[in-house]
Order: structure tokens, then C-alpha cells, then sequence
């Protein structure tokens, strides 16, 4: 089964950590492609997010095109990452979240992929 | 009811959760297995009378049920994920041929069930509803009446866990060894709660309650004996020491509730009406366990419940020696909860002074601000002290917080009792 892994974190909170936790979130980051190949995961993609203040979101209501400025919701954590992984089952899924860093100090959600066959 | 709808009600009840188990091992879906397995008793309900019960009636359901949920997803499913199970059922079918299952008896899952219907990934709620529906045999309006919701919200909370098991892929099997632990802790945890809802649930009908704590300990002998089949040894000592801590318990229900529905605690039973079968297999069961030398909170729990069932009279009871296992129980799992139980036994050993100075302490005072037995507790040592305006205090504080009925009628009137009239 294919899951996404969204990676959930206080992006205000994170400018303000010092270089040196930065190079270490970096190295952990780097090193997840190896545990997630120790679990027997397979990652099909994976990308970090620019900050929410670069966010647009746009709606479409009665044929006309809604554009607004950031996230629609105001929440402590925003999206700031993602994995795609394809897992056996979501214990796995559990299993390799558990390694993304991001779920330290924020909160990994696991969502299934819907398949259309 | 006839005798073979009789024999296929018993058959359900007593064998419904092994052959729902062994059903979805194969089906790979709760609703599906479910469904088939109402259709196999319609089908049994029709065909016993004519043919006779057979001699397996288990085996027979579990081969029938398998049959119509391949009539079911031939008339269904179009998928291609679908057609791939179809095909291996069918590739089953050919293999078991209906007179050679008779012969057998079908695996037992349950174990897989059990970790399924636990796993965290369920709302702690639908974990305890599906427990008991697929492992219990419960029926929805029984579960919605037990936990007293409306049944269409119970309805809905159990299809709800039931498509999440499959949508979301949670696996059906025994946990390997590196989540084996925190898995079987969530499977202790919800049949606990099962037994604890059925014990102090202060409204709802006294028979289903009852229903619920024997529920519960079916459940927890069922789980002892399946991880003992599955060697899974480590596991085992802390399933006989929740076996045995709800036998304990259970052991005083018929003596907590006096004549007019009111708690009677502890000290003030009879204790002539203890069950004195439970309390024996109780303290062998625990006896058992802490020979494995893994001692943990459930089997220290059953000790101190042990205790309390060895003293004939309330003033024989060995707080010293309950007070020390609190202590053990409190390295163990630390909570405010449990450090207001170890003040209280040490109130009771060394007298109420020493237990309000423990509970005086602020930070215990602040996380447990909000916790009626915390003020209950404090009110019966300040009344012991002979501090009745502070313990007046207490009791006011501790029925503005208490939701129980009973437990409401019991503050009343310890309350009136030190009241100046």
C-alpha cells in the first residue's frame, strides 16, 4: 500500500532554531533514505515545503477563481514536508514515521492513498 | 426458540469469535466476513433442521460463511483487487471440500483479532466497541446500551473502525517482537476498561454491566491462554495478573451495593459475601504469574487486591504492606492517582496525619484539583483526624466534582454524619 507521510511542524518556532540545529535536522534528513532502506520501504518521493507565508490558496465558487494569501486554516503546526512510501501495511508506515525528525518535535499524519483501479 | 435455532445461537455465542477470526484471515475484511457469517447461520438455520446438526457445527459455518462471501464478491465486485481474493478463495474451496472440514477444527486467529481490534490506530472507543462486538459476540444495541449511546452513533462508530482497519491498512496478525509489548498493553488496557465500565458504571442496566466485567474476564483468559499457545511467553505473566486482579475485584461485587443500590466501601462490607471461588482462583492465578519473575502493574494491582480479599476484617488488613506495593506500583507507572491510593494506605497504617501531609503536597493538590476522590480521600482523613470543618469542606468540594450517582449518595452521607443538626 502507498501512504503519505505529511510532516507537520511550528514553522515560527523553527526560525528561530540556531545554525547548529539546523545542520542537525539537515544531517538526520540525509539519513532517513538509509532507515527507511533498513525498514524495507520503499520511498517513491519525498520534497520539503517552503514556509506557509509563501502559501496561496485558491477556491473556485460559482465559476469564479478565489485567490487568498496563505493556508486556509490558522494552526500551531503547518505542512512543511512530505514522503510518498510504499509499505506493506501501516504498521510500517508507523514504523518509518517514527524515523522522520520532523516527528520529534512536531507530528507526522499517515495517510492511505487512495488507488483507483 | 426451537432446539436447532437453539444450537445455532450457542454455536454463535460460544464459537462466534473464533470463526470470525479465522474468516477474516482469509476474507481480509471485517464487513465482509460479518456478513457472510449472518448469511451461513440463515443458511444453517434453514438447513439443520432437514439434514440434521452436523457434527462440527463451527467447521460448518466457517465453510458456509467462506462460500457465500464468494457469492457475495461475485455478485459485487468488479475490481481487480477483488477478483484476485476471489480467485484464491475459490482455489480454497477446491482444497477443503465440505466433509473433510468437518473433520477439522478451524485455526484459531483470535489472537490477530484481538491485536487488530486494539490497534492504537483506532479511537481508543472503537477499539473497546469492536473488541467486543467481533471477540464477544456482542450485538450493536447491546454495546450502544452498555456504554449508553444511541445505537445508530455505535452503529456508525463500528463501520467506521471496521472500513479504517481496511482503508488505512492495519494488519491482521501478531505483532512482531519490537512493538510486541506496547501492543499487548493496548490490548490489556482496553479489556481493563471493558471490566471497569461494567464495574463502576453508576447508571445503565445492572444485567449488561455484569455482562461486561465477565465479558472481560473471558476475554483476558482467552488472551493468557492464546499467548501461552503462541509462546509468547514474556507476555504471558502480565495477562494472569489482569486475569487475576478482575477476579479479585469481581470477587466483591455482590457486597459493594447495599440493600437500596448504595456503595459500600471496602471497609464496611460484608465480607461474608465474598465470592470465595474467584478470590481462590484469583490469588492462584497471581501465584502463577509471579513465579515468572516479570513482575509488572497489573500483577502488582491483583497483589494488592489480594491482600485486601486475605483479611477476614477490615482492621486485619496489612496496609504496611499495601502501602509498600503502591510504592512498587508508583516506580513502576508513575501517576498522581497512584500516589493518592499510597498516601491513603499509608493513612491507614500509620494514621491520617501522615497521609494528609502526602497529600498535602502542592503539586499533588494541583493536578488533582479537579478529581472528586482526591477530596473524598482528604475528607475521610480529615474526619478521621477529627478536622470535621475541614473535612465538610471536602465533602463539598468532592460532590461539586462526583458525576456517580451512587458514589454521590455515599458523600451525602458521610457528610450529614459530621454536620452539627
Amino acid at each position: 500500500m502507498r501512504y503519505l507521510l505529511l510532516i507537520y511542524q511550528d514553522e515560527v518556532a523553527h526560525t528561530q532554531w540556531s545554525e547548529q540545529q539546523l545542520a542537525e535536522e539537515y544531517q538526520a534528513y540525509s539519513n532517513l533514505d538509509s532507515e527507511f532502506q533498513k525498514l524495507a520501504v520503499e520511498v517513491q518521493g519525498g520534497e520539503a515545503l517552503m514556509p506557509t507565508q509563501t502559501a496561496t490558496t485558491v477556491r473556485v465558487r460559482d465559476g469564479r477563481t478565489l485567490t487568498t494569501d496563505g493556508p486556509f486554516a490558522e494552526t500551531k503546526e503547518q505542512l512543511g514536508g512530505y514522503y510518498l512510501l510504499n509499505c506493506k501495511n501501516l504498521d510500517e508506515a508507523i514504523a518509518a514515521a517514527a524515523k522522520i525528525p520532523g516527528a520529534k518535535d512536531g507530528s507526522i499524519e499517515i495517510r492511505p492513498i487512495m488507488e483507483f483501479e | 426458540m426451537d432446539a436447532i435455532q437453539r444450537v445455532v445461537a450457542d454455536t454463535f455465542h460460544q464459537e462466534g469469535g473464533r470463526i470470525l477470526a479465522a474468516l477474516i484471515g482469509s476474507l481480509r475484511d471485517f464487513e465482509l466476513a460479518e456478513d457472510a457469517l449472518q448469511d451461513a447461520m440463515l443458511v444453517a438455520l434453514e438447513r439443520w433442521p432437514l439434514e440434521g446438526v452436523p457434527r462440527n457445527p463451527s467447521a460448518w459455518l466457517t465453510t458456509a460463511a467462506r462460500n457465500k462471501a464468494i457469492d457475495r464478491l461475485r455478485r459485487a465486485s468488479t475490481l481487480a483487487r477483488k477478483q484476485e481474493l476471489l480467485s484464491e478463495l475459490v482455489e480454497q474451496e477446491k482444497q477443503e471440500e465440505l466433509a473433510e472440514m468437518e473433520e477439522q477444527t478451524i485455526p484459531d486467529e483470535r489472537l490477530k483479532l484481538i491485536f487488530t481490534c486494539c490497534h492504537p490506530a483506532l479511537a481508543l472507543d472503537a477499539r473497546v466497541a469492536l473488541t467486543l462486538h467481533t471477540l464477544g459476540g456482542l450485538s450493536t444495541p447491546e454495546i450502544a446500551s452498555s456504554f449508553l449511546v444511541p445505537l445508530p452513533t455505535m452503529a456508525q462508530r463500528l463501520v467506521r473502525a471496521k472500513r479504517k482497519i481496511r482503508d488505512a491498512g492495519i494488519p491482521y496478525r501478531v505483532p512482531p517482537t519490537e512493538v510486541l509489548g506496547e501492543r499487548v498493553e493496548a490490548v490489556f488496557y482496553v479489556v481493563y476498561l471493558v471490566f471497569n465500565e461494567g464495574y463502576t458504571a453508576s447508571s445503565g442496566n445492572e444485567l449488561i454491566r455484569r455482562e461486561l466485567c465477565d465479558e472481560a474476564i473471558r476475554l483476558a483468559r482467552v488472551l493468557a491462554m492464546l499467548l501461552t499457545q503462541e509462546r509468547l511467553l514474556d507476555e504471558v505473566p502480565e495477562a494472569l495478573g489482569l486475569l487475576a486482579l478482575m477476579l479479585l475485584i469481581d470477587s466483591r461485587r455482590g457486597a459493594r451495593v447495599g440493600p437500596d443500590g448504595e456503595l459500600v466501601l471496602l471497609e464496611e462490607q460484608d465480607r461474608s459475601r465474598w465470592n470465595v471461588q474467584q478470590i481462590q482462583e484469583g490469588m492462584t492465578l497471581l501465584e502463577g504469574a509471579l513465579r515468572m519473575k516479570r513482575a509488572g502493574p497489573y500483577q502488582i494491582q491483583a497483589a494488592i487486591n489480594a491482600l485486601h480479599a486475605q483479611a477476614a476484617r477490615a482492621e486485619d488488613t496489612d496496609w504496611t504492606q499495601i502501602a509498600a506495593l503502591y510504592g512498587v506500583l508508583l516506580r513502576m507507572t508513575p501517576s498522581p492517582v497512584i500516589e493518592l491510593n499510597r498516601a491513603v494506605a499509608i493513612a491507614m497504617a500509620d494514621g491520617p496525619l501522615r497521609g494528609l501531609a502526602l497529600l498535602d503536597q502542592p503539586a499533588l493538590g494541583k493536578t488533582l484539583r479537579d478529581y472528586h476522590l482526591f477530596h473524598a480521600a482528604r475528607a475521610d482523613l480529615l474526619r478521621r483526624a477529627g478536622r470535621l470543618h475541614q473535612a465538610r469542606e471536602a465533602y463539598l468540594l468532592a460532590l461539586k466534582l462526583c458525576q456517580n450517582e451512587r458514589e454521590r449518595a455515599f458523600l451525602q452521607r458521610r457528610l450529614a454524619e459530621i454536620s452539627p443538626t
